[in-house]
């Protein structure tokens, strides 16, 4: 008997362009795009169940067993760590992770540099990896407008185009890593339903590549 | 005793017991607390770093134990001969990703002083046939770290590349792990090799039959014999739920050889978690080898199977007109029939029982 796949796709933009290739590599349920109040969807014959999460808790769906599996922003698996395996990079929502400031800043390392950013995981790991010290601050959006106030020195942020950025006097400092979305699986159901998540996740490798 | 009697997680504290008991596996007690400098010498060794401390009365600092292994190595004894010890512990620790101290109740069994590969593979039985009493849909990862260390030591790379490389392969992130070996340098062979292992996962016996035509370094092909000699003790064991799969990684700071993990249907997370751990024997100066495992039994009430764990078959009723010495012959006569009841006033919210035994003035009514 084949096994349902629960898949969680993150809200938004994101989330639509990694359905169509979830529907471009056969897995499609058409009714995920119409305006409803569904709260899941089904194609059986294809044998998946969709539903929308917001995207920061994908990761949470699927380590939690929620969702067999999910596609997830690498920036949200770097700053979770969720246990879950990493199967595929679906080449989707292009970002960096990176340090932006003031163009002509320059840390003297003389103090503790003031950091502001969403993703204060990934912050610490970046300066504890320089031995820098550096004081977090935990923002929840807007988050150039640190700098920019005196709030903080610099930020770590996600950028797409820089465009935000140069706008307001500021530029990428460093690269920390580059982002896009991957598809995510929960280790134990794996486990269980490795056959079915293996031939999706080799569709939607042919998906990525074509 | 009714089966209803035992919870989940009791039934099967009973009968891991019984399990270890049967091959003699001596029964061994920890106490609660312990002193935390042995948790501080060993952080990497812990599941998570947090440990929940105390000042002792003499002003020491003390811990409640995040972990059951480090306290049984402590104890042994250094004298060259092998002891089977299984245990049923609680532990204090944060889980991943869970916000506060768990108190987590664990069962496991290590072996220590001399581990052959009858030992070995003992072991490695036991931690199947645990899985399969909890659960008849389980699976039992194993893999040998050395296969790996093989593959990775022909590289002049450092320890924190290798513990990057190792962590990908522990997400079987392929193309994280392509990337990586490009940025670091690594050998095209080495990042085939590492692609091929991660990629070969499956029944241990076909799939170390697979894994034997790749190309792979001496020391590798040796863990990968010592895997096939588990394979065959297992096929005489009567065979299970075992699969190969390179993705089970723990630190090689302290484990060597064999490293397995344990999954049932119906629990999202795995359950039972072990290994070869010579190196950390060594580290906390004591000679000899070592293996065991740990199964998690705090998420076993989720399973389906699960019931609820006292279900009161009779309900005896009662109110202020009722002679207490009839609600005693009422509730005898119960007993006697082996029925199980709960004895409560009448205007009292009644839970969902088989029989309802009213002593009540509207009985008589």
């Amino acid at each position: 008997m084949k096994r349902m796949i629960n898949i969680a796709l993150p809200k938004g933009r994101l989330g639509e362009k990694a359905y169509a290739l979830f529907a471009h590599a056969g897995y499609d349920c058409p009714e995920l795009l119409e305006e409803n109040r569904k709260l899941t969807f089904e194609n059986e014959s294809a044998g998946v169940r969709y539903f929308w999460v917001k995207p920061s808790d994908v990761a949470i769906y699927v380590e939690r067993g929620a969702a067999d599996i999910g596609v997830a922003g690498k920036d949200i698996l770097l700053e979770y760590a969720p246990d879950v395996y990493e199967l595929l990079d679906l080449g989707i929502g292009k970002c960096r992770m990176c340090v932006a400031g003031p163009k002509d800043f320059s840390d003297s390392h003389t103090g503790i540099l003031r950091v502001a950013t969403k993703f204060p995981a990934i912050a610490r790991r970046h300066y504890a990896a320089q031995s820098r010290e550096i004081d977090v601050i935990r923002l929840n959006g807007s988050i150039e407008l640190a700098p920019i106030l005196g709030l903080s020195d610099v930020i770590v942020d996600i950028v797409e185009t820089g465009k935000t950025l140069a706008e307001n006097g500021l530029a990428v400092l460093e690269e920390i890593e580059p982002i896009s979305a991957r598809l995510i699986a929960n280790k134990a159901h794996y486990k269980f339903k490795g056959e079915e998540i293996e031939a999706l996740r080799k569709m939607l490798e042919r998906a990525v590549n074509a | 005793m009714k089966p209803e009697t035992l919870t989940t997680q009791e039934r099967i504290v009973f009968e891991l017991r019984e399990l270890y008991l049967g091959y003699g596996y001596r029964p061994y007690k920890v106490g609660k607390f312990e002193e935390y400098d042995l948790y501080m010498r060993n952080k990497k060794f812990l599941a998570s770093e947090q440990v929940l401390t105390f000042s002792d009365t003499n002003g020491k600092l003390k811990a409640l134990k995040p972990d059951v292994t480090l306290s049984i190595i402590k104890n042994a004894k250094d004298d060259g001969r092998s002891q089977k010890l299984c245990y049923t512990e609680t532990v204090y620790r944060v889980p991943r990703n869970a916000y506060g101290f768990r108190e987590i109740l664990q069962t496991g069994l290590e072996c220590i002083g001399r581990v052959d590969d009858y030992a070995a593979g003992e072991v490695l039985m036991l931690a199947a046939r645990s899985l399969e009493r909890i659960c008849e849909r389980y699976v039992l990862d194993v893999s040998d770290v050395g296969v790996l260390s093989g593959v990775l030591a022909e590289e002049p790379i450092g320890d924190a590349d290798c513990a990057r490389l190792l962590s990908l392969v522990g997400e079987k992130n392929l193309h994280g792990l392509s990337v990586a070996c490009a940025e670091m340098g690594v050998s095209q062979i080495t990042t085939e090799r590492l692609t091929k292992l991660v990629s070969a996962c499956g029944p241990l016996q076909e799939t170390l039959d697979r894994v034997k035509l790749l190309d792979l370094p001496e020391t590798s092909r040796e863990a990968l014999a010592g895997l096939r000699r588990m394979s065959d003790m297992l096929a005489s064991y009567g065979g299970g739920n075992v699969n190969l799969d390179f993705s089970v990684v723990n630190d090689m700071d302290y484990y060597n050889g064999l490293v397995f993990r344990g999954f049932v249907e119906g629990i999202p997370a795995g359950i039972l978690a072990g290994g070869r751990y010579d190196n950390l024997l060594l580290r906390m100066g004591k000679h000899g080898e070592a293996i065991g495992f740990a199964v998690y039994l705090d998420q076993l009430e989720r399973l389906a199977s699960a019931k609820p764990a006292y279900q009161t078959e009779a309900l005896v009723l009662y109110d202020d007109q009722t002679d207490p010495l009839e609600i005693v012959r009422a509730t005898e006569e119960l007993r006697a029939r082996g029925v199980s009841f709960r004895v409560q006033r009448e205007e009292e919210p009644c839970p969902t029982c088989r029989e309802i035994v009213r002593l009540t003035k509207e009985r008589d009514a």
